[in-house]
């Protein structure tokens, strides 16, 4: 037995010998775009996908919606030309464009986009991200099933050329929404034919500048130019492969030897090495994403008293966090909105820069009058979800604790333990971490309203709930601003977790290539993308 | 097969006497080879070291030193094999990391070797259904999901570091099991075994002074070979957070961290896989030498 | 024989019932589900998710529905990636991970047999130092260190290799990862190997063949290496099963798509059905390979049989 198998593996050794020199006879494509994701996509049906950011790579490239992003990921018209928005910011109208079309050559109509959005929203299809669309009229009735799905505010006009959408109350972010994979449309004729399998290679077909065509799992997903998109004279790259490269070390060698033009991430703890030895690849910029640590404000828990609170956050040394731990891979945090939101200033909790050895001292007094001492130690239960990066910072912030006299008990666990752990509220201090869905204040400051599930500290301030739902009914972007910021501003008052680091973009490219830009999105569509050479 | 008719000389020894003697000859054999002892006594030092050694380094196992992030090896800073990033003194971190690793390697070793041992011993000797059963067992045990019999073994007891222990003996004495069996099953034909058989020693005895003292030789190998396993292993769950919690540390955990880190500081992977490695060669050839000392044949 | 066989292979229902059933559960009793992640979900969506999983029913139901599936041969879709059944992704998995993994055993055994048998036959010699040194240090670095390091070495620094990436099993893509999955097994092979001939080699039957006047070389052949075989192939049974059943840090390293990433990746997502499509299918090869080192142990020592 064993023997036979040994013949079948020689003959597989001789086949792939000489496929080998029949890869090296084919001359190198230099028009196809290598890039290293960390992660597999989880389908090409928009509404079973899981949320990261490899998978919006992906869908970006080969699905459109109406609106897109450029290489700086700002907004333009994408599968819609122009659009009107009412008077009270609750109906949109958009204009399709003539002869957009999907892969297979059929015309992108509205319907697609009625349909995929009713298809996204069906509670059959329990999609993970489906509470995105929300803002839309009775969406979240749809969802949870009290409404069918034609009751949905979307109407396909005119034979398919216009979408009229309405909302529930007027969103600023919404054309920003757009754009997020939520929005695309699903090809109904395809679906129709195909039923369930029509993600499948064979089946599928995109209306983006790219479309799909062989997909080996948990190793290459390859995309061609789409012939039948609208620009694709102007598309410049043959196509584009995505590799998966979960170890992202392993990424930097493969980048390194030519196999990748451009590597969606790398570690934290790579980036002076990288800085060093790679300067020209190597792009670190902002991103909307706080790194932030829970409180638990939770009757009973040491945390629930401000002034512990207020200790904890005055000596955790963020510029020492951000520079010498993180080696400058992470921007030091003093809020929770991050810089470079949309009309947004960024605020700063009081305190927590001025003189280390004042701070210091203020703290020691906190705790102390909170009741703590030499015979009564802090102990506080620290939990973070494993990774080198997050173990890093937890015991950086246990040694800045230490000196307050707090014990500082570290547990890690594998992510979906520690959230689940977390979100049953058995802790004193957690990791946590938010990236922006959409370029918005409210994304970040719904994580402290009281009730949310991912207000992970129960922290409730009947105050800053109210300033949120004022801000949700105001169609003025300043006023609304205001309301907004003024919220921060109680939370941050109250020490209501600590703010460490804003997330930034790490991102490995190839410096013969163009049209690939650095932006708080993360969002790098390969339709811009050329080689320079 | 050739058939020897010479009864086993292990059978001329007086049952009374055997087990004394087998200690105090081995003993004896062992001392003679120079390798071995060499071995043993790096290893005590090792363990010694271990024990003792962060009692009189100037840094504790936690703590920072605020000047010294990811510092190289040398004496300016104070920190003699350098600092991680946390600005830890990596001496310290590997010396405790030592304590943990040792201490688990000997105890799941040896929880895979007591019972991988009796039962390989037992299902081949015995054999038919017995065997069959048994050995189903085993392929069961091999077939679970090991992740998540670690992870309901910490729900129900806790996290505990006696439980790493537990869970990786619990996994490394099935290959023991297989081994023993097989080399049982080839032995229980000799005509040794079955002269004893004959002269009415009894199965248990049959089992414990002929047939596990004649499969000695794989055992240990297959034993020096199950402490690098287990010590990579308990890196493994530590990862999943089922193992050591930091501030404490283990040399599996070291060295995975270290691996991160080769480029830009390769003394993080460096001494913790040195420490290793030494530890690894020495119970090598302790291991060589107590074979040849155990040996029933070469006595 | 035969009669041996079939029994062994009835007895294999049972086992695997076993296995079925107690990683079923174990697995739903675990803390952790598919739907916690870094993102809470809204209630109504979990709810939604639930039902469409069938994660609403009592356990024992959701047990029989999946015992029911099973013996229809449908393993159920993957809750993580969609677009894939189960089935599918084993499928398309487990041909590349038998290739690297079995050209990784063949490798070594070729190098790490005769290495064992040489360094047994030189004894305590220089040679035997050498050869064991060198497997020593096979065993004390770990994978997770060579195999980046190999990366390292032979795709970025001399460029003589592909650092990574499968390209649909090319030769050059399988030399690194098959090296770095066999050095281990190597060294492994051979420091059984040189025991079980040290212990062959010492035994009465040996000194009898040779005082009967055979060859040292038909010493070797004929009655030394087949008994001191015995060791390696226990070893070998569940090695194999292991080895061609793929290795999580070899595949992420090197970017491989086989099946070794789902052993610990669907434990981690909690992917339900595929935890359960790799243990009912990792045990079907333990159970196998197992039966195969028995049967094979009498073609190594014709007195070894078992009771019918």
């Amino acid at each position: 037995m064993l023997r036979h198998s040994h013949t079948r593996l020689a003959t597989t050794l001789l086949s792939s010998l000489s496929l080998a020199s029949l890869a090296l006879a084919t001359p190198a494509q230099a028009d196809t775009l290598n890039i290293g994701v960390m992660g597999e996509l989880a389908s090409f049906d928009t509404s079973q996908v899981s949320g990261g950011v490899w998978e919006s790579q992906i869908l970006m490239d080969v699905y459109e919606g109406l609106l897109k992003e450029n290489p700086e990921g700002e907004v333009m018209p994408g599968m819609a030309t122009d659009w009107d928005i009412s008077e009270d910011g609750r109906t949109y109208t958009f204009h399709l464009r003539e002869g957009a079309k999907w892969s297979d050559g059929a015309p992108v109509t509205a319907e697609d986009f009625v349909f995929g959005w009713q298809h996204l929203l069906d509670p059959a299809s329990a999609s993970k991200y489906a509470y995105l669309l929300y803002p839309i009229k009775n969406a979240e009735a749809v969802n949870t099933g009290d409404r069918p799905l034609d009751a949905l505010g979307v109407e396909s006009l005119d034979d398919g050329k216009t979408l009229k959408v309405t909302l529930d109350a007027p969103t600023p972010y919404f054309l920003q929404l757009l754009t997020h994979y939520t929005a695309y449309p699903v090809p109904k004729h395809a679906v129709e034919k195909y039923g369930k399998q029509w993600v499948k290679m064979d089946n599928i077909v995109t209306n983006g500048a790219f479309t799909p065509v062989e997909w080996v799992s948990q190793s290459r997903i390859s995309v061609e130019k789409n012939p039948d998109y609208y620009e694709a004279d102007e598309v410049e790259l043959d196509g584009v492969n995505y590799f998966n490269t979960e170890d992202r070390n392993a990424a930097i060698s493969r980048f390194r030897a030519g196999e990748l033009d451009i590597v969606r991430d790398y570690p934290s703890s790579r980036y002076q090495w990288l800085e060093d030895n790679l300067p020209e690849a190597t792009h670190l910029s902002p991103m909307l994403g706080s790194y932030y640590y829970v409180l638990n404000t939770r009757e009973g828990r040491p945390t629930a008293d401000k002034r512990v609170r207020e200790a904890l956050n005055l000596v955790a040394r963020r510029k020492v966090l951000s520079e010498q731990i993180m080696a400058g891979s992470f921007k030091d945090a003093y809020s929770l909105v991050p810089p470079g939101t949309s009309h947004y200033d960024v605020q700063r909790m009081d305190g927590v820069d001025g003189d280390y050895q004042e701070r210091l001292a203020r703290a020691k007094q906190l705790i102390e009058e909170a009741g703590y001492g030499p015979d009564n130690p802090l102990h506080l239960q620290l939990r973070y979800n494993t990774s080198d990066e997050h173990k890093k910072i937890a015991i950086a912030l246990a040694a800045m604790w230490k000196p307050l006299g707090v014990d500082v008990e570290m547990t890690n666990a594998e992510a979906t333990v520690h959230y689940q752990t977390i979100q049953q509220g058995d802790f004193d201090i957690a990791r946590a971490g938010w990236i922006a869905d959409y370029n918005d204040a409210e994304n970040f400051l719904t994580l402290l309203r009281s009730g949310v599930g991912n207000n992970y500290g129960g922290y409730a301030n009947p105050e800053y709930d109210a300033l949120l739902a004022q801000a949700a009914t105001v169609r003025d972007l300043d006023e609304r601003e205001a309301l907004l910021e003024k919220a921060e501003n109680v939370a941050l008052d109250d020490y209501a977790l600590v703010p460490l680091l804003y997330y930034v973009t790490r991102n490995l490219v190839n410096p013969d290539i163009s049209g690939w830009q650095d932006n708080a999105e993360d969002d790098h569509p390969s339709r811009w993308v050329t080689f320079t050479e | 097969m050739t058939t020897d008719t010479l009864p086993d000389n292990r059978l001329s020894l007086s049952e009374a006497t055997a087990g004394e003697s087998l200690g105090r000859d081995a003993w004896r054999r062992l001392k003679q080879n120079k390798a071995a002892m060499v071995s043993l006594v790096l290893l005590v030092v090792i363990a010694v070291t271990c024990l003792i050694g962060p009692y009189l380094l100037p840094w504790g196992l936690a703590e920072v030193d605020w000047n010294a992030f990811s510092v190289a090896p040398g004496l300016d800073s104070g920190h003699f094999l350098g600092t991680d990033a946390n600005g830890r003194d990596l001496l310290t971190r590997t010396l405790y990391g030592g304590r943990v690793s040792l201490s688990v390697a000997l105890v799941a070793t040896l929880v895979s070797l007591v019972i991988g041992v009796l039962y390989g011993a037992i299902s081949g000797y015995v054999g038919g259904r017995l065997d069959n059963l048994m050995m189903r067992f085993v392929d069961i045990m091999y077939s679970l999901p090991f992740m998540f019999l670690v992870i309901l073994l910490m729900v129900v007891f806790g996290r505990n570091i006696f439980l790493i222990y537990a869970a990786i003996g619990a996994v490394e004495w099935l290959d023991m099991a297989r081994i023993v069996r097989g080399q049982t099953l080839a032995l229980k034909q000799r005509e040794f075994i079955e002269a004893a058989h004959a002269l009415g020693v009894r199965d248990r005895k049959i089992v414990t002074r002929h047939l596990i003292p004649n499969a000695i030789g794989p055992v240990i190998v297959y034993v020096t070979l199950t402490v690098p396993k287990v010590i990579l292993l308990e890196s493994f769950l530590s990862f999943l957070g089922l193992g050591v919690q930091e501030p404490l540390t283990s040399w599996g955990v070291l060295i995975s961290e270290g691996t991160d880190m080769m480029q830009s500081a390769p003394w993080l992977l460096l001494v913790p896989s040195l420490f290793l490695a030494t530890t690894l060669f020495c119970l090598n050839f302790l291991g060589d030498g107590l074979r040849d000392a155990l040996d029933p044949k070469t006595r | 024989m035969l009669t041996y066989t079939l029994k062994r292979l009835l007895m294999a229902v049972p086992t695997l019932l076993i296995v079925i059933t107690i990683s079923f559960f174990l697995m739903r009793i675990a803390p952790g589900g598919p739907f916690d992640g870094e993102r809470q979900l809204p209630p109504e969506i979990e709810a939604n998710l639930k039902a469409a999983y069938h994660l609403d029913e009592p356990l024992p139901q959701q047990y029989l529905r999946y015992m029911g599936n099973l013996l229809q041969g449908d393993f159920g879709p993957s809750f993580k990636y969609k677009d894939f059944s189960v089935t599918e992704l084993i499928a398309q998995g487990f041909p590349v991970s038998l290739e690297i993994g079995g050209l990784a055993i063949l490798l070594a055994l070729l190098v790490g047999l005769p290495l064992g048998v040489v360094a047994a036959l030189r004894r305590n010699s220089g040679l035997d130092y050498a050869v064991m040194g060198v497997a020593l240090a096979g065993i004390a670095v770990p994978n997770f260190v060579i195999a980046p390091i190999l990366a390292l070495v032979f795709g970025v620094l001399l460029a003589w290799l592909p650092a990574g990436g499968w390209n649909g099993g090319a030769l050059p893509n399988l030399i690194l990862p098959v090296i770095a999955l066999s050095i281990q097994q190597i060294a492994y092979i051979a420091r059984m190997m040189r025991a079980s001939m040290i212990e062959v080699l010492g035994s009465h039957y040996i000194r009898t063949a040779r005082a009967k006047g055979l060859s040292e070389r038909q010493v070797i052949w004929r009655h030394a290496i087949r008994p001191a075989l015995l060791p390696v192939t226990s070893y070998l049974g569940p090695a194999i099963a292991g080895i061609i059943t793929g290795s999580v840090v070899i595949e992420q390293i090197f970017g491989i798509p086989g099946i070794g990433r789902y052993f610990v990746q669907a434990a981690l997502n909690r992917d339900y059905t595929l935890v359960m499509g790799t243990v009912v299918f990792y045990g079907a090869l333990i159970v196998l390979m197992n039966l195969l080192v028995d049967l094979f142990y009498s073609a190594l020592d014709p007195q070894i049989r078992y009771d019918d």
